[in-house]
């Protein structure tokens, strides 16, 4: 099946929650509203005709003062058997950072969701275990959010306060005697 | 206490109780710094939890940071076993962003060094595999082509393990005669050297024993959890960005790609056993057709970078140079695309966002590790403990990756 007729499938069968259309490099991609997400998604994974089995990819995007809802999740979304393939856009408000989780759908993405939540900050509903994955659990902030500074934050980790103040505690100590 | 003065052990008053064991962050067979979680019952793994970071560094909020030459060699990072494919994942997928197209002669030699690196990658996941579960002879046999390889690509770019060697628009320099002819030398005697891996292993009962029918996952299980290259071929499936979306030179390339039944351990060994002789075809016809021509692109100005000779005796030519390394590519197109390619490990993508400035606006790297990872307690539950060894073994990761 081509790109355009996936897009027409679902164009006719959620003509409200299509936003737009987006085409570049022979790659597809359309953006959705949030709402029905998992419909759409399990639309686009039972239907026969269509049958995206595999989640190639799962992750998320920050457009800070760029657009007006502020994140996006995109889904890579591939046929094994039809060998087709389309992207989800799906925004996010910074509002309302959350989202459901399509875990149910496709156990592959309870990983990615959870560093999506991690990296920047989107609730994921329905996740069964939505913790942080790639920071420690006591990390503060969202390392991948635009306003999030490379070099770091300007207040250092808490785990880091405790090594510093345990080197010098060991300083009383005197070695050379 | 005297003995005869305990009390009698009263057997129904007896009580048990799984037995929580912390594997790593540090245990050899991790192959990095992944930590598991694993509950026992007697030797029965009732619960498995995975935990990665240990070596997480930001590659995708540094390369936010940089312009698109400049972030290459974060890539080399990921995947230091095998950072050729990972460089040419990463400059395919750059290249396709901004609409280059490789000069034919590159894209010949980018498929022939890839395909090294593969079967480098390939022998220390089998190196270390099989030693793991107790074979250790292979290790020495399998290290000995690798070292041969890692030779080659010094001779060719300096480097053992961080190459840098496919860059935006083609390659870094040309391949010397010596070297096609060591590599051509190499294709005839390598796949007798497979021979000899599997001898060393395949007719050994215990290699059976500890690989046939672990860590099963069958095929709609395994594309549900995402896996992908040999870790999902082994269950069955035919999936490889080589064959579906041919890139650089696979197209015009003759090789096979070898599937599993079972899903098992040794289906995944089995495929990969395979592909090391599939690899070795490519690079066989690799040299053989390999045409004249550049070896790096001419219609793309505003990415690859003059040559030094000129660089040093032309002052547009040193500007030039300037700015590529400082702004990147001038005129970016807007959009978004997702590329992958076939890395040893599995599917490698690079979802890139651009703005139009000469740095990606968003960079994701999606590493087949990490997906791989989040497989395991699939493959390791209802086993016994020593099998969570073979499991890890099976997936073949590499921390680095995974935790990006």
């Amino acid at each position: 099946m081509g790109t355009d007729e996936i897009v027409e499938r679902i164009k006719s069968r959620f003509p409200d929650d299509v936003l737009s259309v987006t085409e570049f490099r022979g790659q597809t991609g359309i953006t959705i509203h949030k709402k029905n997400l998992l419909a759409i998604a399990g639309f686009l994974k039972n239907e026969a005709d269509l049958n995206f089995d595999l989640l190639r990819d799962l992750c998320g995007a920050d457009y800070l003062n760029k657009r007006a809802p502020r994140f996006e999740v995109v889904y890579q979304l591939y046929s094994i058997k039809n060998k087709h393939c389309i992207r989800l856009n799906v925004q996010v408000s910074q509002k309302d950072t959350h989202i459901k989780s399509v875990t149910s759908l496709w156990i592959g993405a309870n990983w990615h969701e959870r560093e999506c939540f991690d990296l920047f900050g989107i609730v994921f509903d329905g996740h069964p275990d939505l913790r942080r994955i790639l920071m420690p659990e006591d990390w503060e902030g969202h390392p991948l959010r635009k306003d999030y500074p490379v070099e770091g934050p300007a207040v250092e980790w808490k785990g880091y306060d405790e090594v510093l103040k345990k080197t010098e505690e060991y300083k009383q100590y005197q070695w050379y005697r | 206490m005297d003995i005869k003065q305990m009390p009698a052990i009263d057997k129904d008053t007896l009580k048990s109780e799984n037995l929580v064991l912390n594997m790593g962050p540090h245990h050899p067979a991790t192959h990095g710094v992944m930590r598991l979680l694993l509950e026992l019952d007697g030797e029965t793994v009732v619960k498995c939890t995975p935990y990665v970071g240990y070596l997480h560094r930001g590659v995708e909020k540094l390369a936010e940071d940089m312009t698109y030459l400049r972030a290459l060699p974060l890539t080399d990072r990921l995947d230091y076993i095998s950072s050729m494919t990972h460089n040419q994942g990463y400059c395919y997928a750059v290249e396709t962003l901004l609409g280059v197209e490789v000069p034919v002669r590159a894209k010949f030699i980018r498929t022939m060094v890839c395909e090294m690196s593969r079967i480098a990658s390939h022998l220390l996941w089998i190196a270390t595999h099989a030693l793991d579960i107790g074979a250790m002879t292979v290790f020495l046999y399998a290290f000995k082509e690798r070292e041969f390889i890692l030779e080659q690509f010094e001779a060719l770019c300096g480097a053992r393990l961080t190459v840098t060697y496919p860059r935006i628009g083609g390659v870094r320099n040309d391949v010397s005669q010596e070297f096609i002819d060591s590599v051509y030398d190499f294709t005839n005697y390598f796949p007798s050297k497979v021979d000899e891996y599997e001898r060393l292993i395949d007719r050994n009962r215990i290699w059976f024993k500890r690989t046939r029918g672990i860590g099963v996952i069958t095929a709609e299980e395994a594309v549900n959890y995402g896996l992908t290259g040999a870790a999902l071929r082994g269950s069955g499936v035919n999936y490889d960005i080589r064959k579906l979306f041919p890139y650089d030179a696979y197209d015009s390339v003759d090789f096979d790609v070898p599937i599993g039944t079972h899903g098992d351990v040794y289906d995944r060994y089995r495929c990969r056993m395979e592909e090391l002789r599939q690899s070795n075809r490519i690079i066989r016809q690799c040299i053989e057709r390999l045409p004249k021509g550049a070896i790096m692109t001419k219609d793309a100005p505003k990415v690859t970078l003059p040559s030094k000779k000129k660089v040093l005796t032309s002052m547009e030519s040193m500007i030039h140079h300037f700015m590529v390394i400082t702004k990147g590519p001038i005129n970016c197109p807007k959009g978004e695309v997702y590329v992958a390619t076939e890395a040893p490990k599995g599917e490698l993508g690079f979802y890139f966002i651009s703005d139009g400035e000469g740095k990606p606006y968003r960079m994701r790297v999606r590493a087949p590790s990490f997906v791989h990872i989040a497989a395991l307690p699939k493959l390791c539950e209802g086993g016994l403990v020593a099998d969570v060894i073979s499991n890890i073994g099976s997936i073949d990761i590499v921390l680095g990756e995974c935790d990006r």
